[in-house]
């Protein structure tokens, strides 16, 4: 095989990091290289440079045997180098087909765009990646994961060379990220190179050929997937062993109920949920996308209304219309979507640590005492570990590890008794992550009830005490530690097992 | 955000900045400090440029004259910071005039006529912030609707025509004098330092930086958002509608046209004051400060013999600069840090 692409000793630094640090690589025609690392470890400004979207300050890059110098993405584009970034570029109230021809468009005589063709061409590619979607369709019907396809689709109608794929998979469903895969191999034969950025270290496995991984800026290693194991990767990736990712399960010796559900049901959205949770206990669920977990979580929570059900807190009935009535009988909810739900990204550590708990820190005229709000977030700072060089920093500017810290220890602000994390560690470094399992031991070991809600199935199956699974917003499993195995909770979040099939008779 | 500013320049002095440049930056740092040094460095050259500037006396029709704007600034400023907006002030200040004069020339003292007042624009505030909060109906085109309708409804309501001769009962909250100032500079200066103070220090006020720096997150950790909202369309609609009395009081009549137009000065006067439409930024003393500016540049405008036509162009001139300055400002953050 022919080098498609090779950096020489490229460099980047932006003020105060040395984003990409002295990384050589090569990547061969044909070939999908992936790319991984914890964040801030460079990926993206690599493939930024690769991109003409930044400029490298030091190094050389040859497509095909030719240096080449890049002054914006568009040069790039026009030599063959492709990029899908993580952040859509798409227009929500234009169509798919102008989208994906965004100021591509086939025009006529006088410069009309030929509105036909684009359909036709439009309809071309969707039928390549089997999507069955009417090009006139206004972007804004469709769903996260299909505009993720989407924007695949767009860099890919460009014909390039090389495609870069910043975390593609992010927002997609176990089927849509099936169907990716096999058009990238389907392009893959027909030439076109890939550099695939990950989190998720088993897609590596199953679609690459070679895997290259970044620390800090530079380039550790490049290896045949063949030759690496997971851990080998994690090891490359944070520079030491993670022993212990976990920690150790404390199954709680006594069986205090802190919270029961029964009944719970939202047309259309979750059926009949029921389930008890224990002090000490951390209470799993599994599911696939749109299995009604975290729709379900924030109706116990009180933020979307429920059409029936009850809850029983510490044995006696309660009623949860809002947020503030779950906060003030303990209970919190660390949403998935941590940074359009869950943190004021533009306001201080402090401020954002202080936010549930505001009224703790009031005198009785309700002025708030600043010394105190102080104090505490310093205290919470250093207890959970954020890494910040002050409490006055904006959140904004905290990595994904840190941020998630920072939700962590607002939250604990309200002392809660029960805590329900929605996918806490999405976007998390492997690091960083096995800290947070750590807290969340912590907490379940001082006797909180907690409830993890994670699409990772590993994480549940390393943290949980039992396992409750959701097909389509209906429980169709439970499985306690003793029985944890993947396959058998796939089976009842794909909805071919159902535990009601068996056991009691209509 | 002077917060993350103080921070850069704790880090900077202790890194062993420059004494001078220090104390510069420290001062530099918030938008109040700086229109302060503007505000008291025109003072002194319009001091020099004109006798008559520094009199009592100009500088009394000064503040009066910028004390309606600030009134509803103090307000409008809340609103902002909480990623709200109200356009309906101007109509709710001439409606609130209205309203109570027609009631005193219906035979109604003072005290209820002027409590009378109040609860309309109390009303218009509440129906803004249900619809705002409730139906979340856009800020924007609830507040435009609301302006014009009741600006419709004040002209039904008097006919079309100014309710004049109000009795001295009333007129003399606007003109009676303390210290040898009228009684709406008081009113003004009290407000300034009570809801400074509260958006400060209290919880409630607090809760608006919360709601403007994001909503969905706020309401996530138990804010009551829709209360928050509601009650600041009910203050500024308040406001406007005291800055509408003292008006109506040192007029002796109620105008049916004033206060048309005044929702744009105000909006600018907070801006200039470092609020910001995104919501999450600004203070009640920044938006009071934005007012006083622009109520010294018309009243030393005015006193130089410049055409009026000028007052304008060099207002809007102010407010680009101003923002010019923060995304400078920002950027300079962004690539320092």
């Amino acid at each position: 095989m022919k080098s498609i692409i090779e950096a020489i000793h490229l460099s980047k630094s932006f003020p105060g990091v040395q984003a990409v640090d002295d990384v050589s690589f090569s990547l061969q025609r044909g070939e999908i290289l992936a790319l991984v690392g914890e964040n801030g470890a460079g990926k993206s400004t690599l493939i930024q440079c690769l991109g003409g979207v930044q400029n490298p300050e030091g190094g050389r890059i040859y497509l095909e045997g030719h240096a080449v110098e890049f002054s914006s993405s568009y040069d790039a584009l026009q030599l063959g180098i492709s990029m899908v970034f993580q952040e859509l570029s798409l227009v929500d109230g234009l169509t798919i087909s102008e989208n994906i021809f965004a100021n591509r468009q086939p025009v006529g005589r006088f410069n009309n765009i030929h509105w036909q063709e684009l359909r036709q061409q439009t309809r071309e590619l969707l039928d390549r990646f089997n999507l069955n979607l009417d090009p006139s369709m206004q972007l804004k019907r469709l769903s996260m994961g299909q505009k993720q396809i989407l924007e695949v689709l767009k860099a890919i109608s460009t014909k390039p060379k090389v495609l870069m794929l910043d975390e593609p998979t992010s927002s997609l469903t176990e089927s849509e990220t099936a169907e990716l895969f096999i058009n990238i191999r389907k392009l893959q034969q027909e030439g076109m190179s890939f550099i695939y950025i990950t989190h998720k270290l088993n897609e590596v496995f199953q679609l690459v050929d070679r895997v290259m991984v970044m620390r800090d800026g530079k380039h550790v290693g490049t290896r045949a997937v063949d030759e690496v194991t997971e851990q080998d990767l994690v090891a490359m990736m944070v520079g030491r062993e993670i022993k212990d990712m976990y920690g150790a399960t404390s199954a709680p010796s006594t069986k205090e109920e802190c919270l029961r559900v029964e009944g719970f049901s939202r047309k259309g959205v979750f059926e009949n949920i029921g389930f008890r949770l224990h002090r000490g206990e951390i209470l799993g669920f599994s599911g696939l996308v749109g299995a009604g977990r975290t729709e379900m979580a924030r109706a116990i929570f009180g933020i979307d209304p429920k059409d029936a059900g009850k809850i029983w807190l510490e044995g006696h009935p309660v009623e949860i219309d809002h947020p503030q009535d779950a906060i003030m009988m303990g209970i919190a909810y660390l949403t998935e979507d941590r940074k359009v739900q869950g943190l004021f990204l533009d306001m201080a550590i402090r401020d954002n640590l202080i936010a549930p708990a505001l009224k703790s820190f009031t005198n009785r005229f309700d002025l708030l005492n600043r010394n105190k709000i102080a104090e505490s977030a310093r205290e919470r700072v250093n207890t959970f570990g954020i890494g910040t060089p002050s409490i006055t920093q904006q959140v904004l500017n905290l990595s994904g590890g840190n941020q998630q810290k920072c939700m962590i220890a607002m939250w604990m602000g309200i002392q809660p008794k029960i805590v329900i994390f929605d996918e806490p560690t999405r976007g998390v470094d492997v690091g960083a992550r096995s800290e947070i399992y750590h807290k969340l031991r912590e907490f379940a070991a001082g006797g909180t009830g907690v409830i993890l809600i994670s699409s990772d199935l590993p994480e549940l199956i390393g943290m949980c005490d039992l396992i409750i699974i959701m097909h389509q917003g209906s429980i169709t499993g439970e499985v306690s530690r003793a029985d944890f195995s993947e396959e058998l909770i796939m089976e009842y979040a794909a909805g071919i097992r159902n535990h009601q099939d068996m056991g009691v008779p209509a | 955000m002077s917060d993350q500013e103080m921070e850069a320049i704790k880090i900077e002095s202790k890194s062993g900045g420059n004494g001078v440049l220090y104390a510069i930056r420290r001062i530099t740092a918030f938008r109040e400090s700086v229109l302060l040094i503007v505000i008291v460095v025109f003072a002194i050259i319009m001091t020099v440029a004109s006798p008559v500037f520094m009199t009592p006396l100009n500088m009394e029709a000064m503040l009066l004259a910028l004390s309606v704007e600030a009134t509803i600034a103090v307000g409008m400023v809340l609103l902002l910071i909480s990623g709200g907006l109200d356009l309906s002030v101007g109509s709710i200040l001439a409606f609130t005039g209205v309203v109570t004069g027609l009631a005193l020339t219906g035979g109604i003292e003072a005290f209820p006529a002027i409590i009378l007042g109040l609860m309309a624009a109390l009303m218009v505030g509440l129906i803004n912030g249900l619809l705002i909060a409730k139906l979340k109906i856009n800020p924007f085109i609830t507040t435009l609707g609301t302006m014009i309708t009741v600006r419709g409804l004040l002209l039904i309501l008097a006919s079309g025509r100014a309710v004049l001769n109000l009795p001295k009962s009333f007129t003399v909250i606007g003109q009676g004098r303390l210290f040898g100032m009228q009684y709406p500079i008081f009113a003004l200066l009290f407000l300034v330092v009570i809801i400074d103070l509260l958006l400060r220090n209290a919880r409630f006020f607090r809760q608006s930086y919360y709601i403007g720096g994001n909503e969905n997150a706020a309401r996530l950790t138990g804010i009551n958002v829709d209360l928050v909202k509601i009650f600041n369309y009910c203050l500024v609609a308040v406001l406007a509608g005291v800055a509408g009395l003292m008006l109506t009081a040192r007029f002796g009549s109620a105008s049916l046209t004033v206060g048309s137009g005044i929702e744009l000065r105000v909006i600018t006067a907070c801006i200039i004051g470092g609020a910001s439409l995104s919501g999450g930024d600004g203070s009640v003393l920044g938006a009071f400060l934005g007012a006083l500016f622009m109520g010294m540049l018309a009243n030393a405008l005015n006193l130089l013999g410049v055409d009026v036509y000028y007052q304008s162009f060099i207002t809007g001139l102010i407010l680009i600069l101003a923002v010019v300055f923060d995304v400078l400002n920002e950027r300079r953050k962004a690539s320092g840090s």
